[in-house]
């Protein structure tokens, strides 16, 4: 009998994803991976494994998995959502070690969208075209192409753990809702007054926003020369106009081609705060150069590289500060000393 | 026609990817220049290029900011002469078994009617034509095609369907297509292939790719069930040949 993770309850959109799938998107196959890059690789890094070793993604919280294992140590990251450990309250952001036939509940969100939970030593499962990540609408990866089902067996590629002290981040990285861009490949495909109603007033994210994309509603923005062009690529953060003049944000499970003009590009460390936007969330964009956008890439870098020595041991019960989660400044607006930030608001 | 071709223009995608535009339209000498250099750039294998997409008109070069500095590798793709890139690669030819029409094909009978032409006489344009593969997107293995015959080029559908079936053989505008999935399209669906475009679980997974020629040949329902058979057994029913043998 192999040590697994059973999936009682999956949740809504629960899949497996690791960094994504390379080399293919010239073949037409979506990249995928996770929607928030940023709590994926934390929640690897927490539990000692390789970044981008494969982690359940969940979205709004409702997963439950019962450990069928001597042991095994799990990291949670990603928004905030209320955990417990058979009827144990747990902070979110940590790493904790649990036993055979224990309970992992995973709540409601009460902040974010999407969160994670990393396996120490990561799952035994095979790969298709090289990559365990789960793309849906191509059948592709994690557990035969499909959303975790209830009844679900992980295996564990790594049991038993070596013992490891419960560790908790405290001060997890904040929301946001200034998002920056950086203008292009299409900027050109739009009149002045298109790109400044683009980096204007904000926008909400519709209920329209899935791994696919997220559809925002708020000002038009107006084309130049039409709404059509002959398809080229896209990328993660792409925001494709179509006619109707709203912009779509293409996320992870994207297509790899689109016919629509993209205005802009969502910079690669604002993508996992975009992300966490739930709908009905508020946003607004910051037009940034691509030299600023390689900076707040290198900001978010070094944070996710010293974030071992960022962790603490782990309060519970009483000690857990219920404020730790409410600091998480669901969607008001930039934090001063967000770590992400500093220094690089133009 | 050479001659004449717009610059080369690098343009940002972000912070991990530019897109190299050789054009604005559908051309088969762009389309040319674009996959030649996509040779290119995969033999020089630049540190830090994880991904090249080519499409019709531009190559899109995805690349980790976290291994190269990308003002490093912009400079260096600026260095490179991105209009002269040398001569694409030699694409396959593929010879595709189409059942047209029926529940194989649910538009075909309108298309033809718009156009004002026989149901036989628009599958005798379709299926006459030879088709350049000017890139795979959407999903997985997912081809565009070019060289639809004038006379069959129609608008996209004004609502899309939100399923067609895998296989679909479909036009769009002036464009044509072979699906791989089950996926949304606006497109007129002319027909079905047995031919899976990707199976993963195949040797090798995809057939076509972006400069390789495609013709069509009609099939009849008893066919199309007989080689569905062997295609869900794996079999990838067509082989390709040297392009040259679609040239006649």
């Amino acid at each position: 009998m192999s040590d697994r993770l059973l999936v009682r309850a999956p949740g809504p959109l629960a899949t497996l994803q690791d960094a994504g799938r390379r080399g293919y998107q010239r073949l037409g196959v979506s990249g995928s991976g996770p929607m928030d890059r940023l709590a994926h690789e934390a929640a690897n890094r927490m539990t000692g494994n390789q970044p981008g070793t494969v982690a359940l993604e969940f979205a709004l919280g409702g997963l439950v998995l019962e450990v069928a294992a001597e042991r095994a140590r799990l990291a949670f990251a990603g928004g905030a959502f209320e955990l417990k450990v058979d009827d144990k309250p747990m902070p979110w952001w940590s790493c904790v070690t649990v036993h055979r036939g224990q309970m992992v509940r995973i709540g409601r969100a009460q902040a974010g969208v999407w969160g994670y939970v990393a396996i120490a030593g990561g799952l035994a499962l095979p790969a298709q075209l090289g990559s365990y990540a789960t793309h849906t609408l191509s059948r592709l990866g994690g557990i035969e192409g499909r959303p975790l089902r209830a009844g679900d067996a992980l295996a564990l590629a790594e049991p038993e753990p070596s013992p490891h002290p419960d560790l908790m981040l405290p001060d997890p990285p904040p929301a946001r809702d200034v998002i920056r861009a950086v203008p292009g490949p299409q900027d050109d495909y739009f009149t002045p007054a298109g790109l400044a109603a683009f980096f204007g007033e904000g926008y909400r994210v519709s209920a329209q926003a899935d791994r696919m994309g997220y559809r925002l509603e708020g000002p038009q923005v107006e084309h130049a020369k039409g709404f059509n062009i002959v398809s080229d690529g896209t990328v993660a953060g792409s925001v494709q106009v179509p006619g109707m003049g709203t912009p779509i944000v293409l996320m992870a499970d994207r297509q790899t081609t689109g016919g629509y003009p993209k205005i802009a590009t969502v910079i690669g460390a604002d993508l996992p705060a975009l992300a966490q936007i739930a709908p009905g969330g508020r946003l607004r964009f910051q037009s940034v150069s691509f030299e600023q956008a390689l900076e707040a890439r290198r900001v978010m870098r070094r944070w996710l590289d010293r974030l071992a020595d960022r962790l603490e041991p782990l309060r519970t019960g009483a000690d857990l500060d219920p404020a730790r989660l409410l600091g998480l400044n669901l969607i008001g607006g930039v934090t001063a000393g967000d770590p992400l930030r500093e220094g690089l608001v133009p | 026609m050479t001659e004449t071709l717009p610059p080369a223009r690098i343009l940002h995608a972000g912070d991990a990817a530019f897109v190299i535009e050789l054009g604005e339209t559908v051309d088969p000498a762009i389309n040319d220049r674009i996959l030649a250099l996509d040779a290119r750039l995969r033999e020089a294998a630049l540190p830090g290029v994880t991904e090249l997409v080519p499409t019709y008109r531009s190559l899109l070069v995805h690349f980790d900011p976290d291994a190269v500095d990308g003002l490093e590798l912009l400079k260096r793709l600026r260095g490179l002469d991105l209009e002269h890139p040398g001569e694409a690669p030699a694409g396959r030819a593929w010879t595709v078994p189409v059942c047209y029409g029926g529940e194989h094909g649910v538009d075909l009978e309108e298309v033809a009617e718009r156009h004002g032409l026989t149901v036989e006489e628009a599958v005798r344009l379709h299926a006459g034509g030879t088709y350049r593969v000017y890139m795979i997107g959407f999903a997985p293995g997912f081809a565009y095609l070019g060289g639809l015959d004038q006379r069959l080029h129609t608008p996209r559908r004004v609502n899309p369907r939100l399923k067609t079936p895998a296989g679909s053989v479909s036009i769009g505008g002036i464009q044509a297509a072979i699906s791989s999935v089950e996926a949304p399209s606006g497109w007129h669906l002319l027909g079905q292939t047995p031919v899976r475009a990707f199976d993963p679980e195949r040797e090798p997974p995809f057939l076509f790719a972006a400069g390789d020629t495609v013709r069509f040949r009609p099939i009849d329902a008893a066919e199309f069930a007989a080689l569905a058979a062997r295609a869900a057994d794996g079999d990838p029913l067509i082989r390709p040949e040297p392009a040259s043998e679609h040239a006649s």
